[in-house]
């Protein structure tokens, strides 16, 4: 099929309505947003419409630089894990037999129909002292007493890792399903071990999937603001948390706005960080 | 002694059996082909000498040492993929240099290496390209040199030609032929291709149904076939059926014909004959008479299908002995014993 350009406006046409959509739904929020984080803050009262650096000069803190680099932590923390797991896991899969590929594709999805709410409160009692999984190991001998194991920021992991990783194992399982498995059997007849033939060909050749996947967790995880509350202490909360804070119990939409307009430019800039470094690998 | 042998290997894949108390044994530095039709366990054989499926039962020595459960990457060989599996993510250069970084060779041993293999295989300066971007015939030059990189002791082409044109996998069976005689290294092909296991083997192995059913140098496979599932699969022939008579005498077509002598003990089989072996004469004079029935002149070669006594029979001559006949008109047909065999049946 021949594609030529445009010619007259009509030839734009399909292109309205999700152009109009975009607009209406994120370019307008998004717009009202930044301008918001320039108000100028009615103490005890709501904003007025204002000029102001304030906002912005308040973030930079000590205090909220710690809190956006535990975020950021938590996520790339969380995306790696999401990865390193998810990886073996996916190559194992789409190497069994097709019905245990439905039945853990399946277990996979339902994951993805449970709520933040409901993946938080299972863990918290998964964790608990009084009916959690600590209570397993005393009666297999292996520890004397029962242990809470929140909050801590390993039960925030936990269950962030658990709430992305059927998003890993879906964006991942067409990448290896697709790949060709005589790879691996040439690298064998080539001298390489099944381990060393892993790492020198499947998660190589996978490696657009696997910063894909990086790039989606990291914000998918950049977003969480329930499970830190839910399962970690102050300590472990997000900057998304703070945004929900200051946004709905302080009335602060100005700082609010800011912190979230902070937020998008710092991931945006991650995220374009790793993908000039993918471009630049692949360069070579 | 050195080269290959397989001893008794049987594979089962639950209760089918893929290959059936094979044994073969290859010298070292001779070009062995496993031909046969699709599912007959040519490629399963491969795949247990390559340590990539494990048999069932029975052993396979490589060098004099047993090597039945050595695991693919322990036994130093070479092998190259239906589907090439060149790396996708590699340059031609890395992905020649695999088994040597494997191996922890040095980087300028490395890199030596790889042009002098760039260089048998006439693609000189493509190291640094990516092999995403080579033609089918460069993919396959590559895929050959990155299994010859280490030198290893035995090399295994699985269908190696087949994504190629005619034209070109023509030309490679010759080049591949001419680089492992100047390399004197013990290959083994896998091919449903009767032309190609003719061009390259020094023994074609023709496989059915799991087992092997002649191992032979090509002429031998085409002049003197084993049975006549060998006599059908390689090139074009006529299977005649055949019947003793009560003094023992071959009755081929009817005619009673005491130049041929059965298989000891038998008193029916089949008379294989190539088509250009059939000579087309007048009728009479002991000849076997027949009745033409079609002619399809390919210009190169001219085909006279005939029939005697309810067979068809084909005859191909060339365009300069071209038989004066037209289609049903009587003539006669003349079997030498020399180039035919009666096979059991």
């Amino acid at each position: 099929m021949r594609r030529e350009p445009p010619q007259r406006l009509a030839d734009y046409g399909p292109l309205f309505f999700p152009a109009g959509m975009l607009t209406l739904f994120f370019v307008v929020p998004f717009a009202t947003m930044i301008a918001v984080s320039f108000f100028q803050r009615q103490q005890g009262g709501f904003y007025t419409p204002d000029f102001v650096f304030d906002n912005y000069a308040r973030f930079l803190s000590l205090f909220f630089g710690k809190v956006l680099g535990f975020s950021l932590f938590l996520a790339i923390a969380v995306a790696i894990a999401c990865v390193v797991l998810g990886i073996p896991f996916t190559y194992l899969l789409a190497r069994s037999k097709r019905r245990i590929q439905v039945i853990w594709l399946v277990a996979l999805l339902c994951i993805l129909s449970l709520s933040e709410v409901m993946i938080g409160f299972a863990w918290s009692t998964l964790f608990s002292r009084t009916a959690g999984l600590t209570n397993l190991l005393v009666w297999l001998g292996l520890v004397s007493q029962p242990q809470a194991l929140t909050p801590s920021f390993g039960a925030v992991m936990t269950a962030m890792t658990y709430q992305a990783f059927p998003y890993t194992v879906l964006v991942i399982y067409p990448a290896l399903v697709r790949l060709d498995p005589t790879l691996t059997e040439a690298a064998r007849t080539l001298g390489a071990s099944p381990i060393k033939a892993f790492f020198t060909v499947v998660v190589p050749a996978l490696r657009n999937t696997i910063l894909a996947t990086l790039i989606m967790v990291f914000i998918f995880a950049l977003g969480s603001y329930l499970l830190p509350q839910l399962l970690g202490r102050p300590q472990h909360w997000t900057l998304s948390v703070l945004i929900t804070d200051q946004a709905v119990y302080q009335s602060n939409m100005p700082f609010a706005a800011a912190m979230a307009v902070f937020l998008v430019l710092v991931s945006l800039a991650l995220v374009g960080l790793a993908l000039y470094a993918g471009r630049q690998k692949e360069a070579k | 002694m050195s080269g290959l042998n397989i001893n008794h290997v049987t594979k089962q894949f639950g209760t089918f059996t893929a290959v059936n108390d094979v044994s073969l044994s290859v010298p070292e530095g001779t070009f062995v082909c496993l031909l046969g039709p699709s599912g007959c366990g040519k490629t399963t054989l491969m795949r247990m000498i390559a340590g990539l499926d494990l048999p069932t039962q029975g052993s396979i020595e490589l060098a004099g040492s047993d090597i039945t459960g050595v695991p693919t990457h322990k036994r130093e060989l070479g092998m190259v993929f239906q589907s090439l599996a060149l790396f996708p993510h590699l340059t031609v250069g890395e992905n020649i240099a695999y088994s040597l970084r494997i191996r922890g060779v040095a980087k300028d041993v490395q890199k030596k290496r790889v042009e002098e293999l760039l260089g048998m295989i006439h693609l000189p300066g493509f190291a640094d390209r990516s092999v995403n971007k080579l033609s089918g015939g460069q993919r396959q030059r590559v895929a050959i040199a990155r299994a010859l990189a280490i030198s290893p002791k035995l090399f295994l082409l699985d269908e190696p030609l087949s994504a190629l044109d005619a034209k070109l996998r023509e030309a490679m069976q010759v080049e591949l032929r001419q680089l492992q005689q100047r390399l004197g290294i013990t290959t083994i092909v896998v091919t449903h291709d009767q032309r190609e296991a003719m061009t390259m083997a020094d023994t074609v192995v023709v496989m059915n149904k799991g087992e092997i059913r002649q191992a032979a140098p090509p002429v031998e496979i085409y002049r003197r076939p084993a049975d006549s599932f060998v006599a059908d699969f390689i090139g074009q022939t006529n299977l005649i059926p055949v019947e003793a008579d009560s003094a023992g005498r071959a009755v081929i077509l009817g005619q009673t014909i005491e130049a041929f002598s059965m298989p000891a003990g038998t008193t029916k089989g089949v008379l294989s004959v190539r088509p250009e072996d059939v000579q087309i004469t007048a009728p009479g004079n002991g000849a076997i008479p027949a009745t033409v029935t079609f002619i399809r002149d390919l210009g190169g070669a001219i085909e006279t299908f005939v029939e005697a006594g309810g067979t068809q029979v084909i005859a191909v001559s060339s365009p300069r002995s071209r038989p004066e006949v037209s289609v049903g008109q009587q003539v006669g047909i003349r079997l030498d014993p020399a180039t035919s065999v009666v096979l059991a049946r």
